[in-house]
C-alpha cells in the first residue's frame, strides 16, 4: 500500500431515514487500480459509488479523492466521471455532442473539442458514429458512448455503475475483456459496481465484498476465491461446499483436521491462517473443482474418500455432480471437466473422491 | 364501411368547417343569402382597418396570455415534478380545483376582485398602500390577460409536467457529473427535453385564447374587444354570417400560421440546444 491512495474512504456512514445503507466503511483504492465493489443488491455498493461521484453526502465520515477531502464538493467539481447503469445518453444530442458534452465548459476551441471527441470515439471503437443520434445505437454502442463521454474528461477516477448488466451474455463477456484492456491502456483508476461475482473476478485488480453496508473482505480475485474470510463471502463467490470438521493443534504449529465426510488430514503451519485457534474451527469449505471423482482404478490423489453420486447437471464443458458423502446430510457438489471419452456417471454409482490438504478452506 | 371514429370526425369536425368555408364565399342580401361564389367578404376582411386592429389585438392578447401562462406554469410544473415526492396525484387534483366552478363564474369573480370598488382596490386602500382605486386593472387588456392566464393555467401546467416527468433523472446526474452546475444543466438538458411539453402548452393556451369572446366582453371594456366579438356580432346583430365566416376563416389561417411557426421554432430550439 502506498501512502497516498487516489481514494481514501474513512469510516463512512450513510443513513436514508431509518435505513442504514453504509455502516462504517473504510477503503483505500490505489491509483491505476481496477477496483470492484461486489455485493448483493441493497448492500450499499451503489450508495458508496454515488458518494465518491458526489451524488450522495456521507452522514458521517470522510471521502478523500487525490488527497483532498470531498465534503461539500458537488459532483460537477469532482475529478471523477461516471458511466451510468442506464448509460444516460442525452437523447436530444448526437453521439459527438454527447461525448463532447463535458468539454464545452473547458476553454477549448471547436476543433480541439472535435479532435478530443474523435480520439475518445476511436478509443471505444466507434469511429464514424459521431453524427448518429442516441436512438440509432444498440445497447453495446450506447455503453461505449457513455464510456467515451467519461474518458474524454480525463478524470482521475472512472466510476462504473453496473455498466454491463443490460447487455446480453455474449456481448457482456466481450465487453468485460475490452473494458479491462481499455483501463490498462489508459491507466486511469476504474471503480466498478457489480453484483456479478464472475464479472468482478474477471476484471478487477482488487475486489471489496459488501454485505448490508459493511465490507466483508477486500482482496485480489484469487485470494477472494481461495481464501474467503467467512462462509458468507465463500458462498457468494462461486460455489462452496461446507463440511463439519474438528481441529487439533499439532506439534509443528500446524493443524490436524478431522473431517467426518472426507477423512483426516494435516494442515501445515504455513497453510494455516494466522490467529485461528484449533478450538474455534468447526467447519471447512471445499470448492467443487477441488474435489475429483477418481474414474479409474489407477487414479490416485493425495487424499481419498468415498461417496455416492445422487445427481448430475450437464453444462457442456463441465458436469456438476451431487455426491452423498458419509456422515453428512447435505449433498456435496463436485465438478468435473468433460474430457474426451469420459461419460457421465449414473446416479447411484459409488465413486472414489480425491482431494488435497491445500484445497481446504478453514472457517471458525 | 365508414368506421365510427371517422364518421364522428366527419360530422363533428369536417362538416361544420366545410359549412363555415362555404358561407364565407357567399354574401348576405338583407334577409336572404346570395349563394353566388364571391371573394367580397375576404376583400372586406383584409382591407377594413377595424378587422386588422381586432385580429392584431387578439393575437397580441393571446400571445401575452400565453407567455404569462407558460412562464408561470413552468415553475409550477417543475416544482410538481422535481420537488414533490409524495402525493403528486393530490397536487394535480388541487390544480384542477378552479374547474369546479363555471368559466363564466370565474370571469365574474375576477371582475369582483379587479373592480373599482373590488377586493384588490379596497384591500390596498385599506392598507394605505394606494390612495385611490387603480383603474388600469379592469375593463382593458390587462384584465383580459389576467383572467385568461388564470383560466388556462392548468392546461399549461399539465403538458409541461408530463414532459418533465418523462426526463430520465440519470440524465440530469450525467450532466452534473460532466461539469454542469444547476443553471447550465437546466438550459442544456432539462429545458430541451421539456420542450415538447412547452410547445404543447403554448399551442393549447394560444389557439383558444385568440378566439375567446366571453372574457373580453365581460372584463375587456372597449379596449379589450377581440376578433371573436366581431365574428359574434356579424353572425348575430349585424346579420352578416358570410362576413363572419370569412373573418373566422381568416383568423383561423393566421392562428394556424403562427402555431406552425411556434412548432417549428420549438423543433429548432430542441435541435440546437447542447
Amino acid at each position: 500500500m502506498t501512502q497516498n491512495p487516489i481514494i481514501d474512504i474513512k469510516n463512512v456512514h450513510k443513513s436514508f431515514g431509518k435505513v442504514e445503507a453504509l455502516k462504517g466503511v473504510n477503503l483505500r483504492i490505489e491509483e491505476g487500480e481496477f477496483f470492484s465493489l461486489l455485493g448483493p443488491s441493497g448492500c450499499g455498493k451503489t450508495t458508496l459509488l454515488r458518494m465518491i461521484a458526489g451524488f450522495e453526502e456521507p452522514t458521517s465520515g470522510a471521502v478523500i479523492i487525490g488527497g483532498e477531502p470531498m465534503m461539500g464538493i458537488p459532483a460537477n467539481k469532482r475529478p471523477t466521471n461516471m458511466v451510468f447503469q442506464s448509460y444516460a445518453i442525452f437523447p436530444h444530442l448526437s453521439v459527438s455532442d454527447n461525448v463532447g458534452y463535458g468539454l464545452a465548459k473547458k476553454k477549448m476551441s471547436r476543433s480541439e473539442i472535435a479532435e478530443e471527441v474523435n480520439n475518445a470515439l476511436a478509443m471505444v471503437d466507434l469511429v464514424g458514429y459521431g453524427d448518429r443520434s442516441a436512438h440509432e445505437l444498440s445497447g453495446g454502442q450506447r455503453q461505449r458512448v457513455a464510456l467515451a463521454r467519461a474518458l474524454v474528461m480525463k478524470p482521475r477516477v472512472v466510476l462504473l455503475d453496473e455498466p454491463l448488466s443490460a447487455l446480453d451474455k455474449k456481448l457482456r463477456e466481450q465487453m468485460q475483456i475490452e473494458l479491462r484492456e481499455l483501463q490498462q491502456s489508459v491507466g486511469i483508476t476504474f471503480i466498478l459496481v457489480t453484483h456479478d461475482q464472475e464479472e468482478a473476478l474477471i476484471m478487477s485488480d482488487r475486489i471489496a465484498v459488501l454485505f448490508e453496508g459493511e465490507i466483508a473482505q477486500v482482496a485480489t480475485p484469487q485470494t477472494l476465491y481461495q481464501q474467503p474470510v467467512n462462509e458468507r463471502v465463500a458462498s457468494f463467490i462461486g460455489v462452496m461446499n461446507f463440511l463439519q470438521a474438528q481441529a487439533t493443534e499439532s506439534a509443528d504449529g500446524g493443524l490436524g483436521l478431522e473431517i467426518p465426510a472426507l477423512g483426516d488430514v494435516a494442515i501445515a503451519k504455513a497453510a494455516r491462517p494466522e490467529d485461528l485457534p484449533a478450538a474455534s474451527i468447526d467447519r471447512i469449505g471445499v470448492r467443487p473443482e477441488m474435489l475429483t471423482i477418481l474414474f479409474d482404478e489407477s487414479d490416485h490423489a493425495e487424499c481419498e474418500s468415498e461417496g455416492v453420486v445422487v445427481g448430475a447437471s450437464y453444462y457442456g464443458d463441465m458436469t456438476y455432480y451431487s455426491v452423498q458423502l458419509p456422515e453428512t446430510e447435505e449433498l456435496t457438489t463436485v465438478s468435473m471437466r468433460n474430457t474426451a471419452g469420459r461419460s457421465i456417471v449414473a446416479s447411484g454409482t459409488k465413486v472414489r473422491i480425491g482431494w488435497g490438504a491445500d484445497s481446504i478452506v478453514l472457517f471458525s | 364501411m365508414i368506421s365510427p371514429p371517422l364518421l364522428y370526425a366527419l360530422i363533428m369536425l369536417a362538416a361544420p368547417l366545410a359549412m363555415v368555408v362555404t358561407f364565407s364565399f357567399w354574401s348576405q342580401n338583407y334577409l336572404d343569402l346570395d349563394t353566388t361564389i364571391t371573394l367580397k367578404n375576404y376583400k372586406e376582411a383584409w382591407s377594413k382597418p377595424i378587422y386588422r386592429v381586432l385580429i392584431l389585438r387578439s393575437l397580441n392578447i393571446s400571445i401575452m396570455v400565453t407567455l404569462v401562462t407558460v412562464l408561470l406554469a413552468f415553475p409550477m410544473a417543475y416544482f410538481l415534478s422535481f420537488r414533490v415526492k409524495r402525493n403528486k396525484a393530490l397536487w394535480l387534483f388541487l390544480i384542477t380545483i378552479p374547474f369546479w366552478t363555471s368559466y363564466l363564474l370565474r370571469v365574474f369573480l375576477w371582475k369582483v376582485i379587479l373592480g373599482y370598488n373590488g377586493v384588490l382596490n379596497s384591500a390596498l386602500m385599506g392598507l394605505g398602500i394606494i390612495d385611490e382605486p387603480m383603474t388600469f386593472i379592469l375593463y382593458n387588456l390587462n384584465a383580459v390577460v389576467i383572467t385568461l392566464a388564470h383560466a388556462w393555467a392548468p392546461f399549461a401546467i399539465l403538458p409541461i409536467f408530463v414532459s418533465l416527468e418523462r426526463i430520465d433523472r440519470s440524465l440530469l446526474e450525467a450532466a452534473e457529473d460532466l461539469g454542469d452546475g444547476p443553471f447550465r444543466r437546466f438550459f442544456r438538458v432539462t429545458l430541451p427535453l421539456a420542450m415538447p411539453g412547452v410547445i404543447a402548452s403554448t399551442l393549447i393556451v394560444m389557439i383558444p385564447t385568440v378566439g375567446d369572446f366571453i372574457t373580453p366582453k365581460l372584463v375587456g371594456g372597449t379596449d379589450g374587444l377581440m376578433i371573436s366579438n366581431m365574428i359574434q356580432i356579424q353572425f348575430g346583430k349585424a346579420n352578416n354570417a358570410p362576413l363572419g365566416a370569412a373573418l373566422a376563416i381568416a383568423s383561423m389561417v393566421i392562428v394556424g400560421s403562427v402555431s406552425l411557426v411556434i412548432f417549428i421554432a420549438g423543433r429548432w430550439f430542441r435541435g440546437r440546444a447542447q
